[in-house]
């Protein structure tokens, strides 16, 4: 038991450095982006006296290490400056936008673990079979989508020729008001608010997005699942459980299945990494309001506060969630911290 | 031209005696025929597409602008008149050069930093793993667009930042491949006779390295024109009027609201074909090279 508690504490002291790191690197980033910061604070009508009124008032002038102290401690205040271009708190754009990339990528997340984990099982237990080719083309393919352009496809498909889909634009048609905040994620907002037509209007604008983001993250998914279960399906212990007489739906998922899932867990992390990437490139193509969209736009008029405070909070939510996999990971796996690290 | 270096590279590696083997896993997977086949079309695309396309990929003519395909405007026109097919053919070069160069770099970058992680050991080992960690923490298109943003905005700076972030990949790999060899027997009896340790290093225990090396590669390849094309779709690096998939998707996105598809879907799908290509020969060469890999 100590050996356990040792090894979550040592992952977790893990973490420290690469926080670090990740801090240092957004701000040296943002420090190397084109374009005076001082000169955009000060606005268009500033005079070469009050650029640099506003650059002491920065504390630009200072040097780098010393601008960098400055910025660790407000970050631990949750500060990440002000945006040039919105005018507002970064911390505050970005807690208003959260909810709506959340929203998109647990959903393409779901939509994509529904399919790809089934698919990946049925791919192990029938190696060589259709389904399997199946798999194997899917996965290949998968990878092979970049998911601007799947967006588009599904667009043309779903909205011009089908018209099914709702235009593009957004979280919510016109037509609907939002619901009243309380977690910002419509569906549960609307939900609790008990305005199923909302709902549903919400719903129709999600779709065709998370289903875009959903097939981008179905290949490694697919693969990790089949892959995992293949190894599982060899293993001794199988052998041992069908030797013993166990039912093939026992042994196929009270034992291969539920030790495929550890590998598979572990990918879900890195999934979801890649898919905050294609966050980006989704919400520009439904012009959805997220924080992937809200970047774009900082990059655009390079408004360095907005883009380091997105970059870094990108980078401190995967570590998070990869610090919190495999904590889940010490819970699931009784193996956890017992073999030499 | 790294790539087309790779597959001579690595035949003489696996000796003559596998030759067979490798017609015979080629035999056995058509599908990865078909990907080298399609990627020598890809080469020649780069290589003499822009001498052999029917119009001028930058020629606008307002007068024709957004035709439907035709047999003269195979893949139709934009909204400038501009000829699809032509750019799309045109592309097929700054893409590549794109890809193969980011790819080049992080595999020499990977290479070093790697090979001396994993024979020194110890304390550069740990400071480069921890720098590795670092890299990786990074959702990496959010990282690849924060160093194009910061770096300026121009081809150059894409093909860095797409290196920087699959450095890690090429690292890692060389790394455990080294570090397991540098106690082997051919090891030691190398430096009993004389050489010294980069010589050992680069000529005894790399090479080891490169079969699993060109695998990464050539999966990598597919992954840096997404990550690239991905950019300029967001509007980093590549400006318009130059063709390229990435920006000839987003030109095209707004189009096709309105019906006209072919803007947008024929450079998609050429970015699509182009990926795939990379991916399935990775998955080939991965074939050849190890087949218990496979999954």
């Amino acid at each position: 038991m100590n050996a356990r508690l040792g090894a979550i504490a040592l992952r977790i002291a893990q973490a420290v450095p690469v926080l670090f790191g990740v801090v240092v690197i957004s701000f040296l980033l943002t420090r190397a982006l084109p374009g005076d910061p001082a000169a955009q604070f000060a606005g268009v009508m500033a005079t070469p006296e009050s650029i640099e009124q506003t650059r002491v008032k920065l504390g630009l002038d200072k040097s780098m290490p010393e601008q960098f102290a400055t910025y660790v401690v407000q970050l631990a205040q949750g500060d990440l400056g002000q945006s040039v271009s919105t005018g507002r708190q970064v911390t505050e754009d970005l807690a208003d936008r959260l909810p709506a990339s959340l929203e998109l990528t647990l959903t393409a997340l779901l939509f994509s673990c529904a399919i790809a984990i089934p698919l990946g099982v049925l791919a192990a237990t029938r190696p060589g079979s259709l389904i399997d080719q199946l798999c194997r083309l899917l996965v290949t393919a998968g990878v092979s989508l970049p998911t601007f352009f799947t967006g588009i496809v599904l667009i043309y498909v779903f909205y011009y020729l089908a018209g099914i889909a709702p235009s593009p634009l957004g979280r919510l048609d016109f037509a609907y008001l939002e619901p009243e905040h309380v977690t910002g994620f419509f569906l549960i907002d609307a939900a609790i608010a008990g305005d199923w037509e909302t709902w549903f209007g919400a719903l129709k604008q999600l779709v065709l997005p998370a289903v875009t983001l959903g097939l981008f993250t179905l290949a490694p998914i697919a693969r990790m699942t089949r892959a995992a279960m293949l190894s599982a399906l060899s293993a001794d212990y199988i052998r041992t459980a069908r030797a013993a007489g166990l039912g093939t739906t026992k042994v196929l998922y009270g034992y291969a299945f539920r030790n495929a899932l550890l590998p598979v867990v572990t990918t879900l992390g890195m999934v979801f990494s890649f898919s905050l990437g294609a966050n980006v490139l989704v919400e520009k193509v439904f012009a959805w309001p997220g924080i992937g969209s809200y970047a774009v736009e900082a990059l655009v008029v390079s408004d360095y506060a907005a883009v380091q405070g997105f970059v870094l909070a990108m980078a401190l939510l995967f570590v998070t969630l990869n610090l919190i996999i495999d904590l889940t990971y010490s819970v699931i796996d009784p193996r956890f911290g017992t073999a030499a690290k | 031209m790294i790539n087309a270096v790779e597959p001579t590279a690595v035949k003489p590696k696996i000796g003559s005696g596998n030759f067979a083997h490798i017609i015979y896993v080629l035999k056995e997977n058509p599908v990865t025929a078909i990907a080298f086949g399609l990627f020598t079309f890809f080469l020649l695309s780069a290589l003499v597409g822009p001498f052999v396309v029917p119009y001028d990929p930058l020629k606008t003519d307002a007068a024709i602008a957004l035709q439907p395909p035709s047999l003269s405007h195979w893949f139709g026109t934009d909204n400038l008149g501009r000829d699809i097919f032509s750019r799309v053919i045109v592309a097929t070069r700054l893409d590549l050069i794109i890809s193969v160069s980011a790819v080049a770099l992080s595999f020499v970058i990977g290479s070093i930093l790697g090979s001396v992680a994993g024979y020194r050991g110890g304390a550069v080992d740990v400071v480069l793993n921890r720098i590795l960690d670092t890299i990786m923490a990074f959702p990496l298109f959010v990282l690849a667009m924060g160093i194009v943003a910061a770096l300026g905005n121009s081809v150059a700076n894409i093909i860095y930042a797409t290196a920087i972030i699959n450095i890690p990949f090429y690292a890692r790999l060389v790394r455990a491949e080294v570090n397991i060899r540098r106690e082997a027997g051919f090891t030691l009896a190398a430096k009993l006779s004389g050489n010294s340790d980069v010589r050992v290093l680069s000529f005894h225990i790399f090479p080891n390295a490169l079969p699993p090396m060109m695998v990464q590669v050539s999966l990598n390849l597919g992954w840096a024109i997404l990550n690239a094309a991905g950019l300029s779709f967001i509007g980093l690096g590549v400006r318009p009027p130059t063709p390229e998939w990435g920006i000839m998707v987003a030109e095209g996105a707004n189009f096709i609201v309105s019906g006209e598809w072919w803007v947008a879907i024929f450079p998609g799908l050429w970015l699509m074909l182009a990926v795939f290509t990379f991916n399935l020969m990775g998955d080939g060469l991965r074939d050849i090279v190890d087949p218990r890999r496979r999954v």
